[in-house]
């Protein structure tokens, strides 16, 4: 379980072991150029003397550059972790609680892609069973990763898509309205290397109004709208 | 039916763009800076006025909680004044609550332009949007959105002309319910595991970084300007007494068609469904039952929300509540036990594990729920079950607690029979078995 690194309680998350291997391979990481400038901003946030506050917003850059570089959604190496404290000037343990705390950060490597099924009660309502055993069918297992690297399974808790379960996210983005058919199609383009359209799959429908099309503020769907001159 | 020049979130939808540029044509930023030279009392008073509660589930009334901070920022030790803060929970993570995220990817300029009038009505410094880490696209709209606003000269030195100084900050969060809490929050901000504080201190008194704070809902905030434009009286014009203005509903579920909606507070359940959802699947008398305002409050059988109003008071007389207006909607079809159980599950992945009445309880509630569901019980274990809710409920720092019993507590309240006819059916089946 630990090893995958993608568990489902807070209680159980731990970081992937120390290992001369992860020294070697990520002994050396540090911003690159772009991130650096973005890291600069990101502290600039937060009152001087805070910038622990960035610890968050820096975990998740650090993990994007590593998934950058490995071409998959990334993850954090307890270096990595280890260059977060240095940058920001507080003790390691401070990081590793955030990292092992917040189930966003990766604690272990995933794939390509980290298919995340929504599976709480409104999502299971509208059928995020379904959409479990479709990624099962194309051999996911949760809290793995495929053997071709592409695809890692996790089950999460409410989206906030609720509205347009059941719904899936795929590294940034959502897929909303599935069926196991709609699911498969985005998996597909997907590993075909093409970007589906994110959001909803539902035919015809735009966002989260009532599918077939609003029953309200129908004249802002051909123009924008300004409801002032009723006031 | 609540008209259409009567909708604060015009956009909604995302039919049109969100950008400045659109949301000016719609009304927003229309001289903001006539607003705040009302002044910080009148701008308070006319919230107050308006009826206004907080959206994010607890109801408290924003007016009076942005009175609550200092009009005299307090001193530090050195004698330096300190700055106070709004903080915005945009970390809307209560199953079923998905409002929010239109307002923050379609319409963000009403919270941005909200936090402005809000963080100067409470003498503010900055604001800090806390969103969820899950809602990636839609802090990329937020953060961007921001941006156009200090291009504009709305933010920053001298916001919209009004000589006051404040920003607007976005922080996300990485996956953690608990950060909704408002103290977990300030936590997490403070880059900390986001476990809440004991209060007091309320944050007003000593929140981010020890400074007043107020942390308010996104709906809470994006709806001041649109009062502060067109008047208390507008706003609680509609609703009943005590449950004024417009709401945005999320329902989902076993409808014809699940959406986000705006309409005015008090709308029976029926209407609510009929006119922007297509019915109940299956049609009415296939309704089991209704979680009303997310999955923490506690679910109504079908006969008793029917006709119900929708609003605070409204549900609180059919022992539920509004929370965030979640509506999920359950049919006949459902394994009621099943669905209760999996928000059972929700609360014990979404433990911070600080309090153990909490941390323990939520895994415990969870394993005997699951046996529950096959009937693997006693009938005395309804009764545990039921005692060790109340053990956790009111036992805990934060709500979390009370959020993780009173779904339980509810299934036990009007399915008791369902409970007992699986726990019969089981032991029947392992007779049958014997003999």
């Amino acid at each position: 379980m630990l090893s995958s690194g993608v568990c489902s309680l807070m209680a159980e998350r731990a970081p992937a072991p120390d290992s001369p291997e992860l020294r070697e391979r990520w002994g050396n990481f540090a911003w690159t150029p772009e991130n650096a400038e973005q890291a600069k901003k990101v502290v600039a946030r937060y009152p001087e003397g805070r910038q622990k506050s960035a610890v968050m917003p820096l975990l998740d850059l650090a993990q994007r550059q590593v998934g950058a570089e490995t071409d998959t959604q990334g993850w954090l190496p307890l270096p990595v972790m280890e260059y977060i404290a240095g940058y920001l000037d507080m003790p390691i343990i401070r990081v590793l609680e955030v990292a092992t705390f917040y189930t966003m950060y990766n604690l272990a490597p995933v794939g390509k892609f980290h298919v995340q099924v929504c599976g709480t009660t409104p999502c299971m309502l509208r059928g995020s069973d379904d959409i479990l055993d479709a990624c099962y069918k194309r051999g996911m297992k949760q809290g793995h990763t495929t053997e071709d690297g592409l695809w890692t399974l996790t089950e999460v808790e409410c989206m906030g898509n609720c509205a347009t379960a059941p719904m899936v996210q795929i590294n940034d983005d959502n897929y909303e309205d599935l069926t196991p058919e709609r699911l498969d199609k985005v998996l597909d383009a997907l590993a075909a290397g093409e970007i589906p359209k994110a959001g909803t799959q539902e035919p015809g429908r735009h966002t989260s109004e009532p599918s077939g099309g609003p029953t309200t503020l129908k004249d802002m769907v051909a123009e924008n709208h300004d409801y002032r001159g009723e006031w | 039916m609540l008209a259409d020049k009567d909708r604060i979130f015009t956009n909604v939808y995302g039919f049109q763009p969100w950008n400045l540029e659109a949301a000016r044509k719609r009304g927003d930023w229309d001289d903001t800076k006539a607003i705040l030279a009302k002044g910080q009392d009148a701008i308070i008073d006319e919230i107050k006025a308006s009826g206004l509660r907080g959206r994010g589930g607890a109801g408290f009334p924003t007016g009076m909680k942005w009175s609550f901070m200092p009009k005299e920022a307090p001193k530090d030790n050195k004698g330096n004044p300190r700055p106070s803060f709004l903080v915005i929970n945009a970390d809307e993570s209560e199953p079923g609550s998905c409002k929010d995220r239109e307002i923050m990817r379609h319409d963000p300029h009403k919270l941005i332009e909200g936090a402005l009038v809000a963080g100067f009505a409470m003498r503010a410094r900055a604001a800090y949007i806390y969103i969820r880490g899950e809602y990636i696209r839609e802090a990329e709209t937020l953060f961007a959105a921001v941006q156009e606003a200090y291009d504009a000269g709305l933010l920053g030195k001298n916001a919209a002309g009004s000589g006051y100084d404040f920003d607007v900050f976005v922080h996300r969060g990485a996956g953690a319910y608990i950060c909704g809490e408002e103290t977990a929050m300030i936590e997490s901000l403070e880059g900390k595991k986001g476990q809440p504080r004991l209060k007091p201190p309320f944050p007003a008194g000593a929140g981010l970084y020890g400074c007043p704070t107020t942390v308010n809902n996104v709906e809470s905030i994006a709806v001041a300007p649109t009062i502060m434009r067109r008047g208390a009286a507008w706003f609680s014009g509609f609703g009943r007494e005590n449950n004024k203005g417009t709401k945005l509903f999320q329902i989902s579920g076993h409808v014809e068609k699940p959406c986000v909606v705006e309409d005015a507070m008090g709308i029976t359940f029926r209407e609510l469904i009929e006119t922007h959802c297509g019915g109940i699947r299956g049609g009415w008398d296939n309704l089991l039952a209704v979680i009303p305002g997310g999955s923490s409050v506690p679910l109504v059988p079908a006969e008793q929300i029917m006709d119900c109003p929708m609003d605070f008071d409204g549900l609180k007389g059919v022992g539920s509540g509004l929370g965030t207006a979640a509506v999920i909607v359950m049919d006949k079809s459902t394994d009621i036990v099943r669905a209760i159980s999996r928000i059972a599950s929700f609360y014990k992945h979404e433990s911070c594990g600080q309090c153990t009445p909490c941390r323990e309880g939520t895994g415990w509630m969870w394993r005997v729920m699951e046996r529950l569901r096959e009937g693997e019980a006693d009938k005395s274990e309804i009764d545990m079950l039921f005692e060790v809710t109340k053990q956790v409920e009111g036992h805990t720092i934060c709500a979390l607690g009370d959020a993780a019993a009173w779904p339980i507590q509810g299934l036990i309240r009007h399915f008791r029979p369902e409970l007992e006819r699986r726990i019969d059916a089981r032991a029947g089946a392992f007779q049958e078995a014997a003999e």
